[in-house]
């Protein structure tokens, strides 16, 4: 009877393991969202920020995150599957590129603000891009390479080693067999690991207030070296607003936020499912 | 055709010795069936042939191998193109699983940007010919690879070996994932492939030995023991050892 009990009891456990953070999640967005969907309507995405939290809009916020998570893309998804592909595909009899390789994963666990300060010596400082969107952009990007670089990696390592074998046969180079069949192979799960790191960005706050991202903007970026702000940092300028109301903005901006990660992350699953069942 | 010598052919992987020391002359007709028992290092045997072996990470091989009287091990020679002359099968059928059937098919000429568009239509039915599978696959060429049953599956690795067009078909265990009734359809296919190429089967299996070769090699613990026409290896043979595996008596 005894192990009976205890595995009733282990079950309980586990329950109350999932259901406690779970109904911390939902009563958290449940606030959230009780604080802020009144305050969603168009003009709320389209206006420009203000000192009345009424008439507040999120709108170079959200072109600022937008411009971000592309430009930090178009840098980090190259590095990132490159650096995987030499790692995973050349590097392997190579004792440097395992080291790298093992460590790749700590450095996705330094805290970000690190990551804001070395954006603000290399990038706004020694290159001299100042504040600007390219700046944030460069800053995010190397934030995020250690993911991209894993996922990838986890990703090659993935495809059965006979495909390798069977392209080599057949007189491939090294390269085609990656570029014709390792790499489509992979890419869903590349794919997924990438836009993933890029939900991952948009969420940063921390680095981009080091590297100088504004918090009150009435223009929007006209250029990759334009100065700019982000949905996050609205957010925090917001919350930290004594005035009444503001709370309530700060509460919209977050469900806007939440609503942009919740596109990203349904784009991964979507992608996914779809490049699997091409084949 | 074309025929392999090879000389004091030594190879391992990292520090073990895999292959003593073997010298060997493969007839460029007909089927060379190699057996011996697992760890004997034959299939380490034909992947020095078209120089897979040395792609694994520590392995190295030593010696000489000529295929028609050209040093394959030359560093003048470029592995990848000899593999385009020595194609492989391998012991599970690998086809690409993001590829159409057709697509699998051309796959060796398309991955080395050689297949020229018009001629794409011939080459594929011709392959799939070749391999004993157009008949039961010309309605579906744009299906995955992927769909095929295990048998089909290794046929068509065979269809993109051939449409590359090798001198010599190396094939590794080619049935040992296949049940009896595909494993009979891939050792016809073998029986007419003879006439054009040359063949190096690796195998299990003695009956299939005995059944599809005309010379069969007995590798024993990196060593070639002996090679000898397959009817005389099976009734008569020479060494006491070959004698004690063909009758079970060791493994």
């Amino acid at each position: 009877m005894n192990h009976r009990i205890a595995d009733r009891i282990l079950v309980v456990v586990c329950f109350v393991g999932l259901f406690l953070p779970l109904a911390c999640l939902v009563a958290l967005l449940g606030d959230v969202m009780w604080d802020g969907v009144a305050r969603i309507d168009w003009s709320f995405l389209t206006s420009y920020p203000s000192r009345h939290a009424d008439k507040a809009g999120l709108l170079p916020g959200l072109v600022g995150s937008l411009f971000l998570v592309l430009l930090t893309g178009l840098i980090c998804i190259p590095l990132g599957v490159g650096a995987a592909i030499y790692l995973q595909e050349y590097g392997q009899d190579s004792r440097l590129s395992r080291f790298i390789a093992i460590n790749i994963g700590s450095l996705a666990g330094v805290p970000s603000v690190i990551y804001g300060l070395l954006g603000l010596g290399i990038f706004v400082r020694t290159f001299g891009l100042g504040r600007s969107l390219i700046a944030g952009a460069a800053t995010l990007a190397l934030l995020v390479l250690p993911i991209v670089v894993i996922a990838s990696i986890e990703a090659l390592r993935a495809v059965p080693g006979t495909l390798r074998e069977a392209a080599l046969g057949l007189g491939a180079t090294r390269w085609q067999v990656i570029r014709h069949v390792v790499l489509p192979a992979a890419l869903p799960s590349i794919l997924t690991g990438c836009i993933l790191s890029m939900s991952r960005a948009v969420g940063e706050t921390a680095p981009l207030i080091v590297v100088g991202a504004l918090t009150f903007v009435t223009f929007l970026p006209d250029g990759i070296d334009a100065p700019f702000t982000a949905l996050p940092i609205q957010i925090y300028n917001w919350v930290s607003r004594p005035q009444a109301g503001f709370e309530n903005t700060a509460a919209g901006g977050i469900v806007i936020l939440l609503g942009l990660l919740l596109i990203l992350n349904l784009g991964a699953v979507l992608l996914r499912a779809k490049l699997s069942k091409d084949r | 055709m074309a025929q392999f010598e090879v000389e004091n052919l030594k190879a391992w992987y990292g520090d073990k010795q895999v292959l003593m020391d073997v010298s060997v002359s493969l007839p460029a007709q007909g089927v060379t069936a190699i057996i011996g028992p697992s760890g004997c290092g034959k299939s380490t045997f034909i992947r020095c042939l078209n120089r897979m072996h040395e792609l694994v990470i520590g392995a190295r091989m030593e010696g000489e191998i000529r295929l028609g009287g050209e040093d394959i091990m030359a560093p003048a020679v470029d592995p990848v193109l000899l593999r385009r002359r020595v194609g492989m099968v391998f012991q599970r059928p690998n086809p690409f699983p993001t590829m159409t059937i057709r697509q699998n098919v051309l796959s060796g000429l398309t991955l080395t940007g050689r297949l020229k568009r018009s001629e794409a239509d011939e080459i594929v039915e011709k392959a799939l010919g070749d391999a004993a599978l157009w008949d039961e696959v010309k309605d579906r060429l744009n299906t995955p690879g992927a769909g095929l049953s295990g048998g089909q599956q290794q046929r068509l690795c065979i269809a993109r070996c051939l449409a590359v067009e090798p001198d010599v078909l190396l094939m590794d265990e080619p049935c040992s994932a296949l049940d009896p009734i595909a494993t009979a359809r891939i050792e016809e296919l073998i029986a007419q492939l003879r006439e054009r190429l040359t063949v190096v089967i690796v195998t299990h299996n003695m009956q299939q030995a005995a059944r599809v070769s005309d010379r069969t090699a007995f590798f024993l613990m990196g060593e070639l023991v002996e090679l000898s026409e397959t009817n005389t290896l099976f009734t008569q043979p020479a060494d006491q050892r070959t004698e004690d595996y063909i009758t079970g008596r060791f493994r």
